[in-house]
């Protein structure tokens, strides 16, 4: 990681001396697992919204940790990836949920199964 | 030079061809000419070959187009090849053939399928053509297949009665039975002369062993026994009568049905190094000529007396070539295929002129009526009962004589069965022309185009045994038979029995009509058994068709196809409904829920992967 900035560098080696990857992996995994208990058990669908990308930055978090821990760019690169899809699926996604509120005048996810039957 | 004998069968191809494809579409008199000029100008290239050709016996033409079939030394070419035997052949079916299509112009002008029914009589012509002209068996056999194809297409061609398709199907199958026979003779002949050639066959045949030869002459007797409607597979005949009239004439009298009488005698090579299957098809022969004159005797059904005739003149012809006199045995064919033709196409003059009425009872008097049909319906009768210098005489005599030569008791019997076809075609004469009309309607004469083939057919009936005198024709290939026993008397008890069965005719339905009754009355069950045919129609059935119906039914389909095969099938289909009914609970359509399978899912693999690997213990 030679082209980072002096600073960064010694953060970097801060951050790599002074804490495990494990802890990194299970912060990760603590945000994911509420992520998906938030995704299966909460009705507001601007919640399950959130909670998607919430599962989506643990997951990024858990990218970011391996390629520090290895030294590989393409963890990072990853992350860029899944930023730019979330990115892109918080517009359409907000634009859906606000056309269905204008229509349907409720945000519970039971209550939108109309394709359903 | 070539004769491009392949141009023959060709025309009535092609006929077929446009007939079966566009008739629909083209006007009647379209397809008239293409499906009669068709056959008439096969018949004038028959007529151009038998000019041209020069001395057919010493020098028979034979064509090879290509090779069928090879398959090492084993090779069938398709070859056609003609001789005088098949000229004689030739000139018989296409000769008769262009009558009888003449003749359908004008009895079918008014049915529906018109085209129809042109498109497979000049498919009959192709097959029957490839039939006479095959230079091996197995082009033989592609015709004999072929003309049983048309057969059961014209029998069932009133499709829509459920009588007319039984008959069809009738025919098929009694056919198959004895196709099967020519099929095994075909499998004997390659496996021991490893050819299937004609001259091959033949000239090999004498150097063979006697019990081979009577093995396949018996199987090709089978065969010829279901074509030509032999005892014990004569039944389909009587019954192929549902067709339309002209087919019955043309196939089932005048063409078809002595296919068998002619590979017989083109097989003569093989039958004559094998007596004891001489001696069956001369029995075979006399028997179906004694037993179906009688059948015919009692029938009361114009076209049913005439099939029964055909039946017993088919007899004839095998008993014939079974005393050896091949040359008789053609002889009488053609003279049977002008007078019968005569027959058929006379009965369908008299059912044209009553309206579609075929019972005889409901007939009469029709000689005021219909004068032109009566007197060559009277020509024919004539002939058929051997009068003398009709063709017929001519033709059965020559039988009659070798059969005295051969056997003198099968002279008397065949003596006698000529009284007997004497007596029932002249009944049919007598019910039909004299005394008065008893029918419905006014009966009427029939159109010129129906008049101008029986006229033909009637001078051919007379003179034609006079003119072709067929074992003379033939004595390069068959040697005359020398007379046995003094020929004058034989010929003249011959005669006198055809005369006295006229007689007796007019005398029991012209001059005193209340005997038939009585006789009937007075003979009780023996009437009964031979007006329904001695039952052998209902003992086949209990037999033979009901086991087989039966076996079919409750074993092979109620057993092995509704009970095995189906049960698999239908369990296979059944279990998987069941697997899905119970897997379908999983897909609820609630997102939720999938999402919780995944997760769990997901969790269940990581934990299987960390037991496996060691991390979790």
């Amino acid at each position: 990681m030679g082209s980072l900035p002096e600073g960064m560098n010694n953060l970097g080696a801060t951050l790599n001396a002074g804490v495990p990857i494990s802890w990194y992996l299970i912060l990760s995994a603590i945000l994911f697992t509420l992520g998906v208990a938030g995704f299966i058990f909460r009705r507001n669908i601007i919640t399950v919204f959130m909670c998607i990308e919430l599962m989506l930055n643990a997951v990024n978090l858990s990218f970011v940790a391996f390629a520090n821990q290895h030294k590989q760019v393409s963890g990072h690169i990853f992350t860029f990836f899944v930023m730019v899809v979330a990115a892109a699926e918080a517009a359409v996604g907000l634009a859906i949920i606000l056309t269905v509120f204008k229509n349907r005048d409720t945000l519970n996810i039971d209550e939108i199964n109309s394709l359903k039957n | 030079m070539p004769q491009n004998l392949w141009i023959i069968p060709a025309l009535p191809f092609i006929g077929f061809l446009i007939n079966g494809i566009f008739g629909r579409k083209l006007p009647k008199a379209v397809i008239n000419a293409i499906a009669v000029g068709s056959v008439v100008l096969s018949f004038a290239w028959v007529v151009k070959v038998f000019m041209t050709a020069g001395n057919l016996a010493a020098t028979p033409v034979t064509e090879h187009y290509f090779t069928w079939i090879k398959s090492g030394e084993f090779q069938v070419g398709w070859d056609f090849t003609v001789d005088k035997l098949t000229m004689i052949m030739l000139f018989i079916v296409t000769g008769i053939g262009s009558l009888i299509h003449i003749y359908a112009m004008g009895y079918m002008a008014h049915e529906e399928g018109y085209y129809r029914f042109f498109a497979y009589l000049n498919l009959f012509m192709f097959f029957m053509l490839n039939l006479v002209l095959a230079a091996n068996y197995l082009i033989l056999f592609v015709g004999w297949e072929g003309v049983g194809l048309c057969s059961y297409l014209l029998i069932g061609f009133y499709f829509v009665k459920k009588s007319a398709t039984t008959a069809g199907n009738k025919a098929f199958i009694v056919n198959r039975i004895g196709d099967f026979g020519f099929s095994l003779a075909m499998f004997l002949i390659v496996i021991n002369f490893g050819t299937l050639n004609f001259t091959q066959v033949f000239s090999a045949a004498p150097g063979k062993p006697t019990e081979t030869l009577t093995a396949i002459a018996l199987l090709l007797l089978v065969g010829a026994c279901g074509k030509s409607a032999q005892i014990p597979l004569y039944v389909w005949l009587p019954d192929a009568m549902e067709g339309p009239t002209p087919v019955s004439a043309l196939i089932h009298a005048a063409t078809m049905v002595t296919a068998g009488v002619y590979m017989c005698t083109r097989s003569a090579a093989i039958f004559t190094h094998a007596p004891a299957a001489m001696e069956t098809v001369a029995l075979i022969g006399l028997a179906t000529a004694v037993f179906a004159a009688t059948i015919g005797l009692a029938q009361n059904d114009i076209k049913k007396v005439f099939a029964y005739s055909t039946v017993s003149q088919l007899g004839y012809m095998f008993l014939g070539v079974g005393v050896g006199a091949f040359s008789a045995g053609i002889w009488h064919l053609m003279t049977h295929a002008f007078f019968k033709a005569l027959l058929f196409l006379g009965a369908g003059s008299v059912i044209h002129a009553c309206h579609g009425e075929q019972d005889m009872r409901h007939m009469g008097g029709l000689k005021k009526y219909a004068p032109w049909t009566c007197i060559t319906l009277a020509c024919a009768s004539l002939a058929i009962s051997g009068f003398p210098f009709t063709s017929g005489y001519f033709s059965k005599d020559a039988i009659l004589g070798a059969a005295y030569a051969h056997a003198p008791w099968m002279y008397w019997v065949g003596v006698i069965t000529a009284g007997m076809t004497a007596f029932y075609v002249w009944r049919a004469f007598w019910m039909t022309f004299w005394g008065d009309y008893k029918g419905h309607g006014h009966p009427h004469e029939s159109p010129p185009s129906m008049l101008a083939p029986l006229v033909v057919l009637a001078i051919l009936s007379i003179g034609g045994g006079f003119f072709f005198n067929v074992p003379e024709i033939l004595k390069d290939m068959f040697p005359l038979a020398e007379g046995g026993g003094d020929e004058f008397t034989l010929t003249a008890i011959s005669v006198a029995f055809g005369l006295a069965g006229i007689a007796l005719s007019y005398y029991m339905y012209v001059m005193n009509k209340e005997l038939p009754g009585r006789i009937a009355t007075s003979l009780g069950g023996i009437y009964t058994m031979v007006y329904n045919k001695y039952f052998v129609d209902e003992i086949y059935d209990a037999t033979i068709v009901n086991p087989i119906i039966g076996g079919s039914r409750d074993v092979l389909w109620h057993g092995a196809d509704q009970g095995l095969i189906d049960g698999i099938v239908n369990g296979v289909g059944s279990q998987s409904k069941g697997i899905g009914e119970w897997l379908r609970l999983l897909q609820s359509g609630s997102i939720r829920s999938y999402a919780t399978w995944i997760v769990l899912g997901s969790v269940a693999l990581l934990l299987a992967m960390g037991l496996a690997s060691g991390v979790v213990r």
